[in-house]
């Protein structure tokens, strides 16, 4: 059993119990607790199960590295699966649930998986895919999807909120132990501007637990003083709970705080993610402890040995009461000298090193501990707990010298440098072969925009594991002036690397070492990778599992990486590691959403009248960031009644389109026609003063991508409409000519189509309506179709546009946006006995198809050119040039096989699906029946009472009268004739009253 | 005049700071040679202010002048005054390239004022507020929209966006204003 000491405990406050629920059973702990020491103090050791064999798990280490401890925590719009319990701190009523397992964690019908593990060989998962080949469709996909994966998918809607902040420095310091402290004193001593993050709540990092003497202090003492001085810095940022989760280009950094995760309701963003601009990163973020494979690794109660006194002494947690240790280094020592001194026992200490340790293994062997050296772990023994470890030679093959009873084994083998950050965006390492570490490579660190470092690694993280070089190697690395502080401990003999234990381990060993526990992968599995080939270390990976997952391999990866060396005979510098990619530790989904949720998901754009159209059955549909209302519903009436019912209206009285989203672009200056001339098709540049023309503009290919009418407003500016999603495009195409390729042709533009309101009123009540407004002669002769007046209109500033999108008597009315809400409610009250009434996008969208003209995105689609719809019209064939023009010369362009437009009827009136494809005689190279045309455009057109159609056809315009066959759903064939476009008033007397 | 409504009608929360839309603002684009004394002489008899330098903003007396690129400004008077500015300066500088236009309508501004009113915006744009200076205009992004701002008094700044995407803005700006969510103490 794991239980709290009555004494100690530096980071927990028991005036300050808290309570808990594990699986349901109620549990305790204290302010200061993370989930992992209150599971332990509360005898909680088995914590989950394995992802592929369902062995049981126990807590094995005390941060970030932690595989196997992951729990699904919170409850409804709080639930989150696969949180770190090392990492995540206590707060009272938390509720906690263990992953991967069924019907319970004590007992897991998975687990028969354990006793079929020769079933799941390295590359299970690549070999179902393989063989037999119905296999992974009806037998494994359907029980592997059951059975593996990590924790449950939250079901409800996240709660809590979350945001980002954008933050620059000069030096960001990453990790706050004695390295990054270091570091941050020294750049903030020079008056740099400073941040400082550690990913935990507490400053110090191990160094106060383990014991160091700093400037004369104990560890604990100097970290106080060096967080007062820097506090007193107003150059020094300072930030807890907030972990770099990764380094990109240009010293670009996230980080990741979790500024609510310990007070969940309180209001506060839960995350918050901090998007900074650091002009140098020193990465302090301390080494990893490793585990050692020997058989039995995985049994509950085995930890890392810095665990064990990382929860002896920050939080009074004794893991157990006998405690075996294992090492193949000097560090491990510590751990049994915290034991000792909390009054637990520690029968002996395993030490793999013929020679032994140094001075702390001589202060361990004082204190009449066994110490057995040259010796290893044969096997645990034990199945949800340790129940004791088998010792035998570390040079042999295993056989047993001894059993030695525990209930925890504290394993070192050796220390990692956290190398990520400096590896994400390509920093290299080099293998430390006395160290047995790989560490960043001084010479070879990833570079800025000046080609110069961006980063410096310093302390632990570069490979310094003693606190006088730590306190050096920081110092230095931010440039510190004067001495470093000066740092004490005990000095260390030489690491022994120990890949496997013991060395001369057999087969059946082998498949009970693990190296991932997260994975269940073991040594076997790496080894018999390599048997079938696999030599690079990322297929390695990939094939066997290895260091994926919410780890990412944290204590796992160096292990792989080394026994693949060992089975292709190479050394490891060879092998190599596998990538380090961003996030360092898994980032929530809802921090990298930021505030982007709900209402504010999307900027949504309003035009002046929306807040009108929400209280008056606007059905709104997207266009672009736009919402424009498709109809407005009457009570108890459907969309396509309500349309019918808009489209008759204004065939008949007269309606209104709330035509905001309309682009309005100004193009003015002594350049602007001849500009204008190359921007579209038609001669824009002999356009009277006064008057419109409907204008198309195409890219270099030639193909059609934007249309609308232009307005002669002076002799040197126009005003140019383009469609509602092309406003912002057509601008930003027009400034990339003028400013990259005629930029010493004088023309200026600006995008105005904010600034207006736009309104058109269509129908033949349309010039009764405005003539009721007043202040603007509309009549016929005073104001003829294709041109425009500027004046007061109903005590309006207004500029009225005659043009018309609907075939219907039409004057558009452009005011400035703050008075569009206004005149809108002034038209529909001044042409109430009218008939006035709003219309919608999908009226226009009708009305507009049975005058044939073409729609922006239906009738085009990026492979349309303007001949193709019959716009021949529409191009001028005096000018030299406008873009697109030689493109439209190629041959493909020319020929007369090309789809082109058409009207479309049905020949029974029904109406065909958008989309639907006419098909041809025989076959393509595919098997699928040729085509020869398809519909762009189709509506019920409530004017005609039939199904109306706008398609292109393979030489259509030669074909009128000709039938087509339209297959649709179920075999069914819609049989509809080519007939002329224009569908309603060919002659266009309606709209020229 | 009376028809005339801003975007949110004068929409205020208050958070850990205040947001507010300001309400109906006169601006006026004008394009042309920053440099020549035709452009210089017309901003100053129509705001009484000179051209200000890159990046930089000049206030007084309820106008402004503000540089918006190499070769645009944004003139800021009072809303009723816009048409009348952009009469005069259209006037002042016939002859001379360039282009006026009334966008007084096309946008929504916003002020954020509070001591902590920076930290709203170094939650939504990715500008260095600690460097940010008085006098200075920053054309950028907030969240998802194109914005710019400026600092309007000891503990107030002025932004401003399209005024369709006003109540997106304003949305922006309550949330990250919101009590608890300080970046600092």
């Amino acid at each position: 059993m794991s239980t709290r000491l009555q004494k100690g405990g530096r980071l927990i406050d028991r005036s300050k119990p808290l309570q808990f629920t594990f699986n349901g059973r109620r549990m305790s702990g204290y302010a200061g607790d993370t989930l992992a020491s209150a599971l332990l103090g509360a005898g909680q050791m088995l914590v989950g199960r394995s992802f592929k064999y369902h062995r049981p798990r126990g807590i094995m280490a005390s941060g970030a590295e932690e595989p196997n401890a992951l729990v699904g925590l919170g409850e409804g719009g709080r639930f989150e699966p696969n949180q770190r319990t090392t990492t995540t701190e206590l707060f009272d009523g938390a509720v906690l649930e263990s992953q991967n397992h069924w019907p319970s964690l004590e007992f897991d019908i998975g687990a028969i998986n354990n006793r079929l593990a020769r079933l799941f060989p390295a590359g299970f998962y690549y070999k179902t895919f393989m063989f037999p080949r119905f296999a992974w469709k009806h037998v494994f996909e359907p029980v592997i999807r059951r059975s593996a994966g990590l924790g449950k998918a939250p079901r409800h809607r996240d709660e809590d909120r979350y945001e980002h902040a954008y933050a620059f420095c000069d030096l960001l310091v990453v990790g706050g132990g004695i390295a990054g402290l270091t570091a941050a004193l020294a750049a903030g001593r020079q008056g740099k501007r400073v941040w400082l993050v550690e990913q935990t709540p507490h400053w110090g990092g191990r160094a106060v637990v383990d014991g160091a003497q700093i400037d004369g202090m104990e560890a604990d003492a100097w970290v106080r003083q060096a967080l007062q001085t820097l506090r007193a810095m107003p150059n020094v940022t300072l930030r807890e709970r907030t972990m770099a989760a990764g380094l990109y280009d240009h010293g670009y950094v996230l980080l990741y705080e979790r500024v609510a995760d310990h007070t969940p309701g309180d209001g506060r963003p839960r995350h918050r993610l901090w998007r900074m601009r650091a002009g140098h990163v020193i990465t302090a973020t301390g080494a990893i402890e490793r585990p050692l494979a020997f058989a039995g690794n995985d049994i509950p109660g085995v930890m890392l040995a810095s665990a064990v006194r990382d929860y002896v002494v920050n939080w009074a947690v004794s893991p157990g009461d006998r405690t075996v240790i294992v090492t193949n280094n000097d560090d491990a020592y510590r751990t049994a000298l915290v034991l000792l001194d909390a009054g637990l026992s520690v029968p002996a200490v395993i030490d793999a090193r013929p020679g032994g340790g140094g001075e702390l293994a001589q202060a361990v062997r004082e204190r009449g501990v066994r110490v057995l050296d040259g010796k290893g772990v044969a096997q645990v023994k034990g199945g949800k707990r340790v129940t004791g470890v088998s010792v035998c030679n570390h040079a042999g093959e295993g056989a047993e010298i001894e059993f030695i009873p525990c209930d925890v084994v504290a394993m070192s083998g050796g220390w990692s440098p956290v190398v990520h950050l400096w590896s994400h965006c390509g920093g290299k390492l080099i293998w430390d072969e006395e160290r047995a570490m790989f560490r960043p490579d001084p010479n070879r660190p990833p570079t800025g925009a000046d080609g110069q470092a961006m980063v410096t690694a310093a302390g632990a993280a570069n490979g310094m594991l003693l606190v006088q070089e730590v306190l050096e190697d920081a110092h230095s690395a931010a440039g510190g002036t004067g001495a470093a502080p000066g740092g004490f401990c005990a000095a260390e003999e030489r690491i022994l690397p120990v890949w496997i234990m013991p060395q001369g381990a057999g087969p059946e060993l082998r498949a009970k070492m693990w190296l991932d526990p997260q994975n269940d992968v073991k040594v076997s599995d790496v080894e018999l990778a390599a048997r079938e080939g696999y030599e690079s270390v990322e297929h390695t990976k990939r094939y066997t599992t290895l260091g994926m997952a919410t780890d990412q391999g944290k204590v796992s990866n160096i292990n792989g990486l080394a026994v693949l060396s060992q089975a292709l005979n190479r050394p490891i510098p060879e092998t190599g590691t596998t990538t380090f990619r961003p996030p360092y530790t898994p980032i929530s989904m809802g921090a990298i959403a930021g505030e982007a949720r709900g209402e504010i998901f999307q900027p949504m754009r309003r035009t002046p009248m929306h807040g009108w159209h929400e209280t008056h059955g606007a059905h709104f549909e997207p266009v672009g960031q736009w919402r424009r209302p498709y109809c407005y519903l009457r009570t108890g009436e459907g969309i396509q009644d309500a349309v019918n019912r808009e489209i008759r209206n204004v065939r008949n009285a007269v309606g209104l389109l709330d035509a905001s989203t309309l682009g309005k672009i100004l193009v003015k200056g002594p350049d602007a026609g001849r500009f204008l001339d190359k921007m579209y098709t038609n001669m824009m540049s002999t356009l009277p003063v006064g008057k419109c023309r409907y204008g198309l503009m195409c890219n270099e290919n030639g193909f059609l991508m934007d249309d609308g009418v232009v307005v002669r407003l002076s002799e040197d500016s126009w005003l140019c409409h383009t469609t509602t999603g092309g406003a912002d495009r057509i601008h930003a195409w027009m400034e990339d000519w003028l400013q990259c390729e005629w930029w010493d042709w004088k023309v200026y533009t600006a995008n105005l189509t904010e600034q207006y309101a736009q309104i058109a009123v269509a129908g033949p009540n349309a010039r009764a309506l405005l003539e009721r407004l007043g202040g603007m002669d509309v009549s016929k002769e005073a104001f003829p179709f294709m041109t425009w007046r500027e004046g007061t209109l109903g005590g309006f500033r207004a500029r009225v546009y005659r043009i018309s999108f609907s075939g219907e008597l039409s004057y558009e009315i452009a005011v400035p946006a703050s008075e569009g809400l206004a005149l809108w409610q002034a038209l529909l009250e001044a042409g109430e006995d009218l008939g006035v009434a709003p219309y919608g996008t999908e009226a226009m969208h009708v009305l507009r198809a049975e005058k044939g003209f073409i729609m922006i995105g239906d009738e085009t689609d990026g492979t349309v050119i303007p001949q193709d719809l019959g716009l021949d019209w529409a191009i001028s064939k005096k000018k030299e040039d406008y873009l697109g023009k030689r493109a439209q010369q190629r041959p493909y362009m020319v020929s007369p096989e090309r789809w082109r437009l058409v009207g479309l009827e049905t020949l029974d009136g029904s109406v065909l699906p958008d989309g639907a494809y006419a098909v041809d005689e025989g076959y393509n190279a595919n098997g699928q029946r040729n085509m020869q045309g398809r519909v762009t455009s189709s509506y019920y057109s409530p004017t005609l009472d039939r199904g109306i159609a706008l398609g292109l056809v393979r030489r259509g315009p030669e074909r009128m009268g000709e039938v087509l066959e339209f297959p649709v759903d179920g075999g069914r064939v819609i049989k509809a004739r080519i007939v002329d476009p224009v569908f309603y008033d060919k002659e266009g007397e309606r709209q020229n009253v | 005049m009376s028809k005339a409504v801003s975007a949110l009608q004068g929409e205020k929360h208050a958070g850990f700071v205040e947001v507010a839309e300001a309400g109906l603002r006169g601006m006026v684009t004008l394009r042309g040679d920053l440099g020549a004394s035709k452009v210089k002489k017309a901003v100053k008899a129509v705001t009484g202010l000179p051209v200000p330098a890159q990046r930089r903003i000049e206030i007084a007396d309820g106008k402004a002048v503000a540089w918006m690129s190499p070769d645009e400004l944004l003139l800021m008077v009072p809303y009723g005054d816009a048409p009348a500015t952009v009469e005069a300066l259209q006037q002042a500088l016939a002859g001379e390239h360039h282009l006026v236009a009334d966008v007084s309508d096309a946008r929504a501004v916003f002020t954020i004022r509070g001591e902590k009113a920076h930290q709203v915006l170094m939650k939504l744009c990715p500008v260095d507020m600690e460097r940010f200076e008085e006098g200075e205009i920053r054309r950028t992004r907030a969240a998802q929209v194109a914005a710019a701002f400026w600092k309007s008094g000891p503990e107030e700044f002025t932004l401003v966006s399209f005024r369709s995407v006003a109540a997106y803005v304003m949305g922006l700006l309550e949330v990250s204003s919101r009590p608890g969510s300080e970046l600092f103490e």
